[in-house]
C-alpha cells in the first residue's frame, strides 16, 4: 500500500508537442493517500485512461514524476510497481480454472504453494465465488468473469493500489449496483488505495471518498461529492455533476455588481477582481418558483415539465437561456410565465469557466 | 413441437447437385472400378473385395504410406511451430505489416508445378543456385537425383517454404484479434513471455491453428504435383509418397482395379485422420 504522488504530470501523444492542445494531459499534480478510495471522473476522451495507464507503468509520460511513498517509479514497468488493474472488458484467462485464475499472479512471484492457497481461498470467499473455483473461467457469465479479475488484482498482499477502468461498462444494470457495493465492501475490508475511472457520476460518487474530475486533460476540481456537488469550482463541474446539471447563465458585472438580463442578482460572496466572460451558476435544488411581484427574481417560460413522483423540473427560458428549477409544490403548464429566484448563499459567479465568487460573504 | 421449415432443403439442393457432380459421382466411378477386373476391351469381371485385401497386404503399399506418413509427420512437425514463431514476431502495426503480408503470401501465389520446376532447377549442382554452391563452394556432394536424402531434404524445404505461409497467416489472424488489455494484464500479472504465450496466445489462436493443421495435414498427406516435378518419386522409388505411387498404378500400369481401390483405402485414412484430430480438438471447447 502506498501513498500515490502525481507531481508536474504532463503527456503527449506526438513526439514534438508544441501547443498546449498536442498535451493529452496539461499539468497534474495531485496527492492520493494511502487506503483511499479515488475516482477519475471524466467524460470519454478526457485523458483518464491515459493518467491510469501511466500510473499503472503502461506507458511513460512526457514530463513529470509519479512517486508512491516518495519513491519515484515514473519508469518502472507495472510488474516492478505491485499494482492491479481491472479493465474494462474482463481479462481472464480462458483455459484456467477460477482458482488458477486468482492464484496466477501469486505463483508468476513464486509464492510458496500453501500460501497460494490460503489467500486465494480467502478472496474467493471475499467475492462469493468459493462455488466456483474449480470450474473452468471461459464459460463464466460477465460479473463473474470481472469478479475474477478483481480477484486477481486483491489477491496480492503486497498490492500498492488497485485501479480499475470503467469496469462496469459490460454488465447488466441490475448487476451493476450489486457489484459496486461489493466493491465498496471491499475497500472498507482491506483498505487498499483504489482508483477507479468512469464518465458515470453515479458510480464515481457512490464508490469514492475523494473524486476528481477531468476536462480536456485538465483536472478541474478534486473533492468530496459534497464539494463537488456543493461549490463547483468550474462550470464543467457543475453540469457534469447533478441531474440535472447546475444551471449557467450567461451576466454582466458593472460596478461590483452582478446582473442577469439587467435584472441584479445576489451572489454568496464579492466576485474576485479581473477581466473576463462572467457566468452566473445555480443549482437546480436552489432555484425556487415565487409569485409574480417578489424583488429580484426572474421571469422565465415554462419549456417542459418533468414530474418525476417525488420532485419535479420545470425548465423554463428566461429570453434565450434554459433555467431548470427543482420543485414539489404545485407545478404550471407548459407555456406558463413563471417568476424565479435563486438562493443567495448557493448563486456564484464564474469568470471563463472558474469560480469567481468568494465563499461566505467574501473571506 | 417446434415446427420446421422443411423449405429450407431447396437452398441446399444447389449445393448437393453440385457437390454430386465434382465429387461423388467421379468417386462412385472409382468404386465401380475398385470391385472388377478388367482384360480391355471393355470387359470388366467382378472381383468383389479382391483389390482392397491385395493393396492392405502390399509392400509397396506399405512403403509408400510410410514415406507418405514421414513425410506429412515432418512437415507438420516444421511449419506449425515454425509458423507460428513468425507469426509472433511480425509486427503488429505499421508500415512493415504490409511488406510482411506480402511477403508471406508471395509462395502461395506460385502455380504448384512452378513451384517444383523452381526447386529443381534451384537443387541442380551445375547451374542451381543452390546448388551449385553447395557442391563447388561448400564442397558437399548434394544431388537430389542420386542421393535420397538430398531428395527428401529438398522436398521438405521445398514444402516449407511454400506452405509455411498458410500457417503464418492463419495465426497471424488469430493474433491480431488478441485485444490490448489481456497483455497489460498479464505484465501487471507478472507473467512471463511463455506464461503470455501459454495462456492467452496459444488458446486465442487454437482454433485458427486447428484449421491450420487440418489444412496442412490434408494438403501435405495429398500431395502430388510440387514433389512430382522435383523427384519424379526417385532416386529409385525413396520420394514415391502415396499420390505419386497411385499415379504409377492408375495411368502407368493401367490397373484400375488396384487403382480404385488404393484411392479409396488413400481417401479413407485421410478422411479418417482429419474427422479424428478436429474431434479431439473441438471436444474439449464443449467441457
Amino acid at each position: 500500500m502506498a501513498k500515490i504522488t502525481l507531481d508536474h504530470l504532463r503527456h503527449s501523444y506526438s513526439a514534438n508537442p508544441t501547443s498546449p492542445a498536442d498535451y493529452a494531459l496539461k499539468e497534474i499534480n495531485l496527492d492520493w493517500q494511502d487506503g483511499g478510495a479515488y475516482a477519475l471522473l471524466g467524460p470519454s476522451g478526457c485523458g483518464k485512461s491515459t493518467l491510469l495507464n501511466i500510473i499503472s507503468g503502461l506507458m511513460v509520460p512526457s514530463e513529470g514524476r509519479i512517486l508512491f511513498d516518495g519513491r519515484d517509479v515514473t519508469r518502472d514497468p507495472p510488474d516492478k510497481r505491485n499494482i492491479a488493474q481491472v479493465f474494462q472488458f474482463p481479462v481472464i484467462y480462458d483455459t484456467m480454472t477460477v482458482y488458477d485464475n486468482l492464484a496466477f499472479p501469486l505463483r508468476n512471484r513464486g509464492v510458496p504453494e500453501d500460501r497460494v492457497r490460503a489467500r486465494v481461498t480467502e478472496i474467493a470467499a471475499m467475492l462469493e465465488v468459493t462455488d466456483m473455483l474449480s470450474i473452468r473461467a471461459a464459460g463464466l457469465t460477465p460479473d463473474n468473469k470481472q469478479k475474477i479479475s478483481m480477484g486477481r488484482g486483491l489477491v496480492r498482499e503486497d498490492v500498492n493500489v488497485v485501479m480499475f477502468d470503467e469496469p462496469l461498462t459490460v454488465i447488466d444494470p441490475h448487476l451493476k449496483w450489486k457489484l459496486r457495493s461489493k466493491l465498496k465492501e471491499l475497500h472498507q475490508r482491506i483498505r487498499v488505495t483504489m482508483i477507479y475511472v468512469t464518465h458515470d457520476q453515479t458510480e464515481a460518487l457512490t464508490f469514492a471518498d475523494q473524486v476528481v474530475v477531468m476536462q480536456d486533460g485538465e483536472v478541474v476540481q478534486a473533492g468530496t461529492p459534497v464539494e463537488l456537488f456543493e461549490r463547483p469550482q468550474h462550470t464543467f463541474v457543475g453540469h457534469f455533476i447533478g441531474s440535472p446539471g447546475m444551471n449557467v447563465l450567461p451576466a454582466e458585472l458593472t460596478a461590483g455588481q452582478t446582473s442577469v438580463q439587467g435584472i441584479p442578482v445576489a451572489l454568496e460572496g464579492a466576485v474576485t477582481p479581473g477581466a473576463g466572460r462572467i457566468e452566473v451558476g445555480i443549482r437546480p435544488e436552489h432555484v425556487r418558483l415565487v409569485p409574480a411581484g417578489t424583488p429580484g427574481a426572474l421571469t422565465g417560460t415554462v419549456r417542459k415539465v418533468a414530474d418525476l413522483g417525488h420532485r419535479a423540473v420545470v425548465e423554463a427560458m428566461i429570453g434565450t437561456t434554459k433555467v431548470s428549477a427543482i420543485t414539489h409544490g404545485t407545478l404550471p403548464g407548459q407555456g406558463d410565465t413563471v417568476h424565479l429566484a435563486f438562493d443567495p448563499a448557493r448563486t456564484r459567479a464564474y469568470r471563463d469557466g472558474w469560480i469567481a465568487s468568494t465563499a461566505g460573504g467574501g473571506n | 413441437m417446434r415446427k420446421v421449415n422443411q423449405k429450407a432443403w431447396f437452398f441446399v439442393l444447389p449445393v448437393l447437385l453440385l457437390v454430386a457432380f465434382n465429387a461423388l459421382i467421379p468417386m462412385m466411378t472409382v468404386v465401380n472400378y475398385s470391385v472388377q477386373e478388367t482384360f480391355g476391351n471393355n470387359l470388366f469381371l467382378w472381383h468383389g473385395l479382391g483389390w482392397f485385401e491385395d493393396i492392405i497386404r502390399s509392400e509397396r503399399f506399405h512403403a509408400a504410406l510410410g514415406r507418405q506418413a514421414l513425410f506429412t509427420f515432418l512437415i507438420l512437425i516444421i511449419e506449425v511451430p515454425l509458423g507460428i514463431i513468425i507469426a509472433l514476431s511480425m509486427p503488429k502495426q505499421g508500415f512493415w505489416v504490409q511488406v510482411c503480408l506480402v511477403l508471406m503470401a508471395l509462395p502461395m501465389l506460385i502455380p504448384w508445378n512452378v513451384v517444383g520446376a523452381m526447386w529443381n532447377i534451384f537443387t541442380l549442382p551445375d547451374i542451381g543456385l543452390a546448388g551449385y554452391f553447395l557442391n563447388h563452394i561448400l564442397g558437399i556432394n548434394y544431388d537430389m537425383t542420386q542421393n535420397p536424402l538430398a531428395a527428401w531434404i529438398t522436398i521438405i524445404t521445398m514444402d516449407v517454404w511454400h506452405w509455411t505461409s498458410l500457417v503464418v497467416l492463419l495465426c497471424y489472424a488469430g493474433l491480431v484479434s488478441i485485444p490490448d488489455p489481456y497483455y497489460q494484464a498479464a505484465k501487471i500479472d507478472g507473467a512471463s513471455p511463455w506464461a503470455v504465450f501459454r495462456y492467452i496466445q496459444l488458446p486465442k489462436m487454437k482454433q485458427v491453428l486447428t484449421i491450420a493443421i487440418l489444412l496442412r495435414f490434408m494438403d501435405s498427406f495429398n500431395v502430388y504435383t510440387e514433389p512430382f516435378v522435383l523427384t519424379g518419386g526417385g532416386p529409385g522409388n525413396s520420394t514415391t509418397l502415396l499420390s505419386i505411387d497411385l499415379v504409377k498404378i492408375a495411368l502407368g500400369q493401367f490397373d484400375l482395379g488396384p487403382a480404385g481401390a488404393m484411392s479409396l483405402i488413400y481417401f479413407a485414412i485421410t478422411l479418417f485422420v482429419s474427422w479424428l484430430f478436429y474431434t479431439l480438438m473441438t471436444r474439449n471447447d464443449r467441457q
